[in-house]
């Protein structure tokens, strides 16, 4: 077998394939198979079926109302082909949101299959579970949590701006990586209404167990949910600053 | 201005000259999304024969977006160079692909040339033109950039090294450093996405390879690919930035949806430029693109979304850029499905960037969503090396644990050097030879366990 190269031990700084050794200029056989077996399995995540209802009971289980939605793209391989129906609401789930909106509210929550229902099923629960924490330090007034099937960020606009909330928050599956078939993206926007373009908005991306803890991530959005309302705008104006804030006040950060 | 071919006892309409551009267009997911692509086999021929018949000429006085509702239309009519069209002015579309690929356009007669060519043009040729036609003619219109070292001589190819981490761990991006480093890749940028956008974030990344650059005297320049406003307020702190990166596409709108405008790219190119750390030249500004940003951002204006990735390459050439790439597989399946239509758009983008004097480099990857895997990228790989790109992406083992998608490694770079005799850029390869990491005949030495780079690493951790 060919041996990997002799700064094999610093792989264990990150989960990049560094270090992998050569015959020649080429990749060991070794690898070689590895990386198609991930490739397959990252296949696999894109197509594995979202499992709506046993995520809207486990959100429910937290304590949160919740409302079941469906994007505009009735199978997969429409949601693939067609990203912009993607984006909105199927007519049944618009009128499902308008009807359970009530009065004015701080935020709308999202949880959305998007590229990986994998990462939805493994991180949604325990992130929301980390950010309730946030929401009730806060005292944040939040919508019904909305379970979207087929659906991109996008459609968190539609969805908030019926709830009547002042920013919506999508929690959605980022496209499977080979050695990250389950992470979860969060996008916060301000004042959301359909027609926000993607610069309004401020993304946390890779939320899982080998990325960004739960924890730091609801503390993170809630930083960023706390300047959006101070000063009324998300997107590339709001920097992110929380580490900063963290950097300066040790304990303010969530253990990992 | 309407246009009309015929087909024996069909008759083919297209409404406008944008119309015509998309009907002419090689399949494409993101046409067939936007509405416009030919609805035939037939139809697309049919349009490749109407635009060949086409004069260069119009398109100067008809703009496939108005010149008073996009400022990049304007910059592009403002800045073309009458004089440098003159040698074309009078040949239709198919005149000028037989003219490029004739033996009359060498290197030297393109390069003067491409101050007279509009986006568009380019990208109507290239619609007319086979795959062995974009890479022939890219061959012969190498563009040179310079900051530490000189990107883009015949007969090299630079390396992006791409350390991307998932959390911004400095040990862990200084581990991809050190091993693309050793592998003999980082030439054309050593470049971080950040997983974050916070600013102290970004500035502890730009130090960390300011300090390896700098300690190991490496002729190389270092980016974090964050957005240009960032990197204004960082370069206002002091922050050490060689070069400056953006996202851009071909219309205001959608470069709207990035958050710039051709001002701020100017404040941002003219802020890096005046920090003057480039050593053996000054192009300071790094682009990225790729086909379907402007349908994305629902900015199109009824282009076909070649045709508007043409148009960021002008945007791209008015800020003297010392790299840009397509990043072409990235965006997904519903602008580019297989792995076939992403070899042809990776090829078609290349070869337009090249013609326009954009030094591009060509992101060849992949999403886990597209119908596509490793022997496609190895086939667009190939065919861009034989292309003469100038750049690629070198990632440890091809796969971005950041970004979620796949890229090309050190050893796929290694696999074209192999092949085609490619050097790197003359200064670092020179610097990998005195380091040691190279043998006498650029390949790579036996590694070595001891080598002075591992102490870098030590030290992040």
């Amino acid at each position: 077998m060919t041996p990997r190269d002799p700064w094999f031990s610093f792989a264990r700084h990150t989960p990049a394939r560094i270090a992998l050794g050569r015959t020649g200029a080429s990749l060991p056989t070794e690898e070689v198979l590895r990386f198609s077996l991930a490739h397959a399995q990252a296949r696999d995540a894109v197509h594995a079926p979202f499992d709506a209802e046993s995520m809207a009971h486990a959100i429910a289980g937290l304590g949160f109302k919740v409302l079941r939605a469906e994007s505009a793209a009735t199978s997969r391989d429409m949601y693939l082909r067609r990203p912009d129906l993607g984006r909105r609401l199927s007519d049944e789930s618009r009128l499902r949101l308008a009807e359970a909106a009530g009065g004015d509210v701080d935020l709308a929550l999202v949880v959305a299959d998007g590229l990986s229902s994998t990462a939805v099923h493994v991180q949604a629960v325990p992130f929301l579970h980390a950010l309730k924490g946030e929401i009730e330090k806060a005292g944040w007034r939040v919508a019904p949590v909305v379970v979207a099937r087929e659906a991109r960020v996008a459609l968190g606009d539609e969805a908030g701006a019926l709830l009547r909330a002042r920013a919506v928050a999508v929690l959605i599956g980022e496209r499977p990586g080979l050695s990250s078939p389950d992470s979860l993206g969060l996008y916060l926007t301000f004042a959301p209404r359909p027609g926000r373009s993607d610069a309004e908005r401020n993304c946390i991306s890779n939320v899982r167990a080998e990325g960004l803890s739960h924890e730091a991530a609801a503390f993170k959005l809630a930083w960023l949910l706390r300047e959006a309302f101070r000063r009324g705008l998300t997107g590339v104006d709001l920097k992110d600053e929380s580490d900063l804030i963290a950097a300066d006040t040790r304990v303010a950060l969530p253990p990992k | 201005m309407a246009f009309v071919h015929r087909i024996g006892p069909r008759s083919y309409a297209f409404s406008d000259l944008k119309d015509l551009m998309a009907k002419a267009t090689p399949p494409r997911s993101g046409d067939v999304l936007a509405g416009i692509a030919a609805a035939s086999a037939e139809e697309n021929v049919a349009a490749k024969m109407c635009l060949a018949d086409l004069p260069l000429k119009v398109f100067l006085s008809e703009a496939v977006i108005p010149y008073e509702a996009d400022e990049v239309t304007r910059l592009i009519l403002d800045s073309h160079d009458t004089t440098a069209f003159a040698p074309v002015s009078a040949m239709t579309v198919g005149d000028f692909r037989d003219f490029l690929l004739s033996h009359a356009a060498t290197p030297q007669v393109l390069s003067r040339l491409a101050a007279g060519l509009t986006p568009e043009m380019a990208a109507a040729v290239s619609k007319i033109m086979r795959n062995q036609d974009l890479i022939l003619v890219a061959r012969k219109c190498p563009v040179v950039t310079r900051f530490r070292n000189t990107i883009g001589l015949s007969g090299t190819m630079a390396v992006r090294l791409q350390p991307n981490h998932p959390t911004d761990d400095a040990a862990g991006i200084s581990a991809s450093i050190l091993d693309g480093l050793l592998y003999g890749a980082g030439d054309a940028v050593i470049g971080i996405n950040p997983a974050s956008d916070s600013l102290p974030v970004i500035d502890r990344l730009l130090r960390l390879m300011d300090d390896v650059i700098s300690r190991f005297e490496i002729p190389t320049q270092s980016c974090v690919l964050t957005h240009v406003t960032s990197s204004i307020e960082l370069m206002n702190r002091g922050a050490p930035v060689d070069l400056v990166f953006q996202s851009i596409a071909g219309t205001q709108g959608a470069n709207r949806s990035f958050g710039v405008d051709l001002a701020v790219l100017k404040e941002a190119a003219d802020a890096a430029r005046a920090l003057n750390r480039g050593t053996v030249g000054q192009n300071a500004m790094y682009f990225e693109t790729g086909q379907g940003s402007a349908l994305s951002a629902n900015a199109h204006h009824g282009v076909d979304q070649q045709t508007c990735e043409a148009r960021a390459y002008a945007v791209a050439r008015a800020f003297s850029p010392l790299l840009v790439n397509t990043v072409v597989g990235f965006i997904g399946p519903e602008y580019l499905y297989d792995g076939k239509q992403i070899i042809r758009a990776g090829l078609e983008d290349h070869f337009c960037g090249k013609l326009l004097g954009v030094p591009l480099g060509v992101d060849v990857c992949y999403t886990n969503h597209a119908e596509a895997d490793q022997d496609d990228m190895d086939s667009l790989l190939t065919l861009l090396a034989a292309a003469g790109v100038t750049y690629i992406m070198g990632i440890p083992g091809a796969d971005d644990v950041m970004l979620n998608y796949q890229s090309t490694s050190f050893h796929d770079a290694l696999y074209v050097r192999e092949v085609f005799g490619l050097k790197r850029a003359p200064e670092f390869e020179a610097w990998l030879a005195g380091m040691g990491i190279t043998a006498p005949d650029g390949r790579l030495a036996p590694a070595n366990g001891a080598h002075p780079l591992l102490t870098f690493v030590e030290r992040a951790a």
